[in-house]
């Protein structure tokens, strides 16, 4: 009797978890699905000319979705150029170098910075970075301002800002990816290298390039990240749809252009363009995420048995 | 020591410099984020921030009121949505470690985890808010939802699977089946780090705002309704920093520092309860 009941629980267990997971791929499918059906309008109209095409006027009807790209692109760039060697300092610094007593500190500010919302680092943005990047741009001598990098109204509100903004936001990010990675390197690895009489820093080279597959997946997640933040850089980037090769000019992002003119649709046309672009994001993401997890995912796994291997094998053969 | 090495050592050195400039280099900007909302924040937070209701436009004061019980309510209808679908789908992904099937949802949630928080709401948008015609407080909730899922499953796989093996054998060899140690002897030792992780998540969708914008929208008014556009705090912060009032401003700053002290002590209380955990688990 009793251990009927208990075997339906069990059914009922194991209905209700694998649906629930169930569910979760679902929604990720189906966030696919309706985007693609949403922006079906704009897709059938204008076919892949919305992505090769400037001109970005919704009340006459235009979408020409290529700055919105370009200023993510090039936001996004700037950004993990900069990011990307700080954070492989702060990863490698946390796992090689630092003392015992400090590390659990230093992760936790790290991570405290991850939860510093977005509108905050906006807010912060506006407020203070603007006003310092706009400075810059004062002191900048008229003949340096011919340059076409550097050209540009002189308001602050501009890709530096929002580029700077971004650094700031996939540094935490990328340097827990990177750090986690590093964990992952067998110690073997380290010591051998000890043992064959290299610096500190030769070790930590052996170890990075152990792990090169792994980090170039963080650097791609801090990427993936920098794509689709969308308020800090919708606050300081100028939203001006178009393209320039300017650090100083205002420019537009994807994920910009959707926070912004999505509420105030001028008509269905505009609101299907506006899902196309989020539907690019969507799938930019999904790539970016896929290919990175399966970077890391591959490195942190592979590793297992040979964490092992080595040192059994050690005293035999000695 | 030969010139050959002197200079491998000076390498090193500078190399472990550099690192530790990294960090300094990363660490400023939280220094001064925090600095500026704590002194801009503190001085222009009253009373009032937490009582009043948003004055019209040219009127000085008001507060934000409504944005604080909106916040609260649309992260309260998130953690609804995703707390049980978060947690089941993590003891799915637990139990069935290592599987193809649980590997495919692990792998759902990491790019769920992945999707920009503006994509989300676009989706959001044309599944709840576009049928309808209506900014709602409830669409809110499911984009918040949707985004606290796939963290909620990941904790819950990572606590349920810190669960020493032992224990679900053990309840196993005494006769129980697998649904029943799972629920009587795995989840409660898994619980309070589920919890843990239920509060990081809370916290950190708390301070979304991209996903709100055209599904929860704002409101100017006090609401609790579930079916009315709702004010939260993050939308209103991003609405006043974007106005010209100076009056404006200061209240972005105050929300912004309310913002900041919800999610920081609720990650500070969070990491100090995770540390004693991992601590009594390895201590047994």
């Amino acid at each position: 009797m009793s251990r009927r009941r208990i075997s339906v629980g069990d059914f009922l267990f194991k209905m209700g978890t694998s649906t629930f997971a169930l569910i979760l791929v679902l929604l990720v499918v189906s966030i696919g699905v309706v985007l693609i059906y949403q922006s079906m309008p704009t897709i059938r109209e204008f076919g892949f000319n919305f992505w090769s095409t400037q001109t970005w006027d919704p009340v006459s009807g235009n979408f020409g979705a290529l700055p919105f790209i370009w200023g993510t692109l090039y936001s996004s760039f700037i950004a993990i150029l900069i990011a990307a060697p700080i954070s492989i300092g702060v990863a490698v610094f946390i796992s090689e170098l630092c003392p015992d007593q400090l590390k659990q500190p230093l992760v936790f500010l790290t991570e405290l910075l991850a939860t510093v919302p977005s509108i905050v680092y906006g807010l912060w943005g506006i407020f203070v970075l603007v006003p310092a990047v706009r400075a810059v741009q004062m002191w900048f001598p008229d003949w340096l301002r011919a340059v076409p990098l550097f050209s540009g109204p002189r308001n602050g509100l501009s890709m530096l800002s929002a580029a700077l903004i971004l650094t700031i936001m996939v540094i935490p990010f990328t340097s827990s990816v990177a750090r986690e990675v590093l964990k992952a390197v067998p110690l073997a690895q380290r010591e051998t290298a000890y043992a064959l009489g290299a610096t500190r820093w030769e070790v930590t080279k052996v170890a990075l390039h152990y792990a090169r597959v792994g980090i170039i997946g963080a650097i791609m997640l801090g990427l993936g990240r920098a794509f689709g933040e969308t308020m800090a850089v919708t606050m300081v980037i100028g939203n001006t749809p178009k393209m320039s090769l300017s650090l100083f000019a205002p420019q537009y992002t994807m994920a910009a252009v959707i926070a912004n003119e999505f509420t105030e649709a001028a008509n269905d046309l505009h609101i299907s363009a506006l899902i196309e672009i989020g539907l690019v994001l969507f799938i930019v993401t999904f790539v970016i995420n896929a290919g990175s997890r399966l970077l890391i995912w591959g490195m942190t796994h592979q590793t297992k048995p040979t964490v092992t291997v080595p040192v059994r094998t050690m005293e035999p053969t000695v | 020591m030969s010139q050959r090495s002197r200079r491998r050592r000076y390498t090193s050195h500078l190399m472990s410099f550099l690192c530790v400039l990294a960090v300094l280099v990363s660490l400023v900007p939280l220094g001064f984020i925090l600095f500026f909302v704590i002194s801009q924040g503190i001085s222009s937070l009253s009373w009032d921030f937490f009582t009043q209701l948003p004055k019209p436009v040219g009127e000085l004061g008001g507060g934000m009121s409504n944005a604080i019980a909106g916040t609260l309510i649309v992260c309260g209808l998130g953690g609804l949505l995703a707390i049980p679908t978060g947690m089941l789908a993590g003891i799915y992904v637990a139990q069935y470690a290592g599987s193809h099937k649980a590997n495919t949802v692990r792998f759902g949630a990491d790019v769920l985890n992945g999707i920009p928080s503006i994509v989300v709401g676009v989706f959001v948008y044309a599944i709840a808010v576009s049928p309808f015609k209506q900014f709602t407080a409830i669409a809110g909730g499911i984009a918040l939802g949707v985004m606290m899922i796939p963290l909620i499953a990941r904790t819950t796989e990572e606590m349920v699977l810190l669960v020493p093996g032992s224990l679900l054998e053990g309840s196993l060899a005494l006769g129980a089946t697998r649904a029943y140690a799972m629920v009587t002897v795995v989840l409660p030792s898994a619980m309070p780090g589920i919890i843990t992780g239920i509060v990081l998540a809370l916290a950190r969708i708390a301070g979304e705002t991209a996903p709100l914008l055209f599904t929860a929208f704002n409101n100017r008014f006090w609401s609790t309704s579930l079916v009315q556009p709702i004010s939260t705090l993050t939308v209103q912060i991003y609405n006043y920093a974007g106005a010209p009032y100076d009056d404006w401003h200061r209240q972005a700053w105050a929300g912004a520092l309310v913002l900041i002290t919800m999610v920081l002590v609720c990650s500070i209380l969070a990491r100090f309860a995770t540390r004693r955990l991992e601590r009594m688990q390895t201590g047994q």
